[in-house]
């Protein structure tokens, strides 16, 4: 076996380009950047409307040096579905050359995956396209001003959901967009952090060599939704793998395996307390999102079939 | 003459799909549309044609496949009705603004609520703003050959834009007519298949939907405006050589009848067959029809020339809009296209045929014999509100 890929082996080349508008300290900013190195150059890619692509296509600038098209909010794996099947057709009809292959890759952030695009998502990998859709998930909608949305967690302050005499922040979970995905039957889902990057450079290489739809739910932080100073946006996305919040892992042909062990968990608080959307959360308050946690925890050791993410060390 | 053929309006449709050898269609099942998109599944299903076909699971999503397929350089089909083309609003717009030759046939339904399954042109009127050329047929033979029309208009360099054509639903779509099918290659030959816009090429790589901020949204639509604005020509070249090479001649409009008729009713769609039935039967000297096929961009030139010398004009609309100063669409644009030239008219708005109900001879009588009584009158004493055609008071 060869050495574990480190974040020097990743390509110098870079296909994102700097200049964009996004947040200094920006989680998807981060992800955009290390896709771009990790998907080939003959990748085209449609994109959800949100803030990646409000930030990086003021006309007449652009950040993508891939082919890349927009079209609404809640559509992109539609628009992916349709560049899919031209792509097959014009190859058959020989049109684009049997010998380019050219990949799709389709993208949205949570609002534009787990709410308004749900259902063209779902027909996309029910109908079984060849396309790789991620979802920067960064927890509200950051680009009309830190609303809720379905990927909101329990307890989370945002503009809909604010914190007053009678309403506590978010009082509902997350949604499972991974078991969502995998109740379509695809061959390939892997959730990735910006803080392990060589772990998302080989799942976007493993997802892109396997045929069919793939699902990537990638951990976005957002330095203005989530109430933090720029410099720690990596901080907090290791902390929520060290914490248990988050966890590193693929389902390959239904195969689970957990890519970054915590063999000793932090407490929950350690990831909450980082972060000012959290910080009205009581002691009682937290004990119940670490509750959660250990719940999601132990269904993932469970998967995984072993203690992959070990118990709470304090 | 060449071989006719007995097929449905929406079997019309689906062998012009088949002629312009369309690479990509993506459709959702709505009724009265569906038969369009089985016969396609059936030529695919039997290597007639060679598509990929998208089994979307909206029209929503049916419109922005195309619009990905389109910008990846394939010609693209879809077809909806209805409710179906209001799911499609919010691409219709995206569509025509990022000038993607994408065409759609419209079997035209009415809109709910009540749902209703039957035919009028709600729908083909609430999209009639959303920047996309839009045509009407009378019978299945237009319908058929206005898709072909439609690719060679949408795909000129000096469009860019969706084409929606329109047949009346059930009245059309589901009635056997004799047609003159088009083949791949007369088709292909008439409308070649040419890359003459941007698409997502790894090569070449661009970005397509970028955000126009204050300093060049306005810009991009008044190209837009242009574009639809010059389409005309396009069409007009287009019909002409369609009438060289297949001897059957259309125009943005078509006048029936005596060219000095003091009565000039206006309509589109099959209602047309009725009014010309009923121009012939009654030897009608008095009364023209002027029918309008090619309803954006709007041919006012022509509105203004058929309508200058009536003595009263009737607009048959079968589409309401509730609250509006006019009543129905139709009528709007005459009334604009005659005030805009100085040209004052008496001019009646007939609401006729919502959801379906037959407007028949006995319809077209009537609103005739109300026009030659109103024609009597001074203008100033015509109905200030639409005239509703066999409704239940």
């Amino acid at each position: 076996m060869s050495r574990p890929l480190t974040i020097r082996d990743l390509p110098r080349e870079e296909r994102f380009a700097p200049g964009h508008r996004m947040c200094q300290g920006c989680g998807a900013a981060i992800l955009m950047r290390h896709i771009t190195k990790a998907v080939p150059k003959d990748t085209i890619i449609t994109q959800a409307t949100g803030c990646v692509e409000v930030t990086t296509t003021l006309y007449p600038e652009t950040a993508w040096k891939h082919p890349w098209i927009h079209v609404a909010f809640e559509n992109a794996a539609a628009v992916a579905s349709g560049v899919e099947a031209a792509l097959k057709a014009l190859k058959r009809k020989g049109v684009i050359p049997e010998s380019k292959d050219v990949k799709v890759l389709s993208m949205g952030g949570d609002g534009g995956t787990f709410d308004i695009g749900i259902q063209a998502l779902s027909g996309m990998l029910e109908r079984g396209h060849d396309v790789l859709y991620i979802v920067y998930d960064n927890e509200a909608y950051m680009n009309t001003g830190i609303q809720r949305s379905g990927a909101t967690p329990f307890g989370a302050w945002t503009t809909t959901t604010p914190v007053g005499k009678v309403w506590r922040g978010e009082w509902r979970r997350k949604k499972d967009i991974i078991s969502i995905a995998l109740a379509h039957r695809v061959p390939y889902v892997a959730t990735v952090n910006p803080a392990f990057l060589p772990d998302l450079y080989e799942k976007i290489r493993k997802a892109l060599s396997i045929k069919g739809p793939k699902l990537i739910h990638a951990f976005s932080p957002c330095v203005p939704g989530w109430r933090y100073e720029p410099e720690l946006t990596i901080a907090i996305a290791k902390m929520a793998v060290f914490t248990g919040v988050w966890v590193n892992y693929e389902v390959e042909n239904g195969e689970f395996r957990v890519t970054t062990p915590v063999p000793k968990r932090k407490p929950v608080e350690e990831y909450l307390k980082l972060q000012g959307r959290f910080r009205h959360l009581t002691a009682q308050e937290i004990s119940e999102i670490q509750k959660y946690v250990d719940e999601q925890v132990e269904h993932i050791n469970k998967l995984a079939g072993k203690v992959v993410i070990g118990p709470v060390e304090r | 003459m060449k071989h006719k053929v007995p097929l449905s309006g929406n079997s019309a449709v689906a062998y012009a799909v088949k002629a312009m050898d369309v690479d990509v269609v993506s459709a959702y099942p709505i009724t009265p549309q569906t038969t369009i998109v089985e016969k396609i599944a059936e030529f695919v299903a039997n290597g007639e044609l060679d598509a990929k076909v998208i089994h979307v699971e909206s029209e929503h999503s049916a419109l922005s496949a195309a619009v990905g397929a389109s910008a990846t350089g394939a010609r693209i089909f879809t077809a909806s009705s209805s409710q179906g083309i209001a799911l499609m609003y919010e691409i219709m717009f995206i569509a025509s603004s990022m000038r993607l030759p994408i065409v759609m046939t419209i079997a035209t339904r009415a809109l709910s609520a009540p749902i209703n399954i039957w035919n009028d042109h709600s729908d083909f009127m609430a999209v009639s703003d959303t920047g996309w050329v839009m045509m009407m047929a009378e019978n299945n033979q237009e319908a058929h050959d206005d898709v072909v029309l439609a690719y060679r208009i949408a795909e000129d360099p000096r469009v860019l834009l969706p084409v929606a054509t329109a047949l009346d639903g059930f009245f059309m779509t589901h009635t056997i007519e004799p047609i003159e099918v088009i083949s791949r290659e007369e088709g292909l030959e008439f409308a070649p298949k040419k890359k003459t816009w941007y698409t997502l090429d790894p090569d070449n790589p661009v970005t397509m939907g970028a955000l126009g901020d204050p300093n060049w949204y306005f810009e991009f639509k008044k190209q837009q405006y242009e574009a639809l604005k010059n389409s005309r020509t396009v069409f007009d070249e287009a019909v002409k050589e369609f009438e060289k090479k297949f001897g059957r001649s259309y125009g943005p409009v078509e006048y029936f009848g005596n060219e000095d008729a003091e009565v000039v009713l206006v309509a589109m769609g099959h209602v047309s067959g009725n009014i010309k039935a009923f121009i012939e039967k009654t030897s009608a000297g008095n009364v023209g029809l002027l029918r309008v096929k090619l309803y954006r961009p709007f041919p006012e030139d022509l509105i203004v020339k058929h309508l200058e010398n009536a003595e009263i004009v009737g607009v048959i609309d079968r589409a309401l809009v509730p609250g509006s100063p006019y009543g129905g669409p139709l009528y709007s644009d005459v009334i604009v296209t005659l005030s805009k030239n100085n040209l004052s008219k008496k001019v009646v708005d007939f609401i006729a045929g919502l959801g379906g109900r037959p407007v028949t001879l006995g319809h077209i009588k009537n609103i005739v014999e109300k026009l030659e009584e109103l024609k009597l009158k001074p203008q100033k004493d015509l109905p200030k509100e639409p005239l509703f055609v066999g409704v239940r008071e």
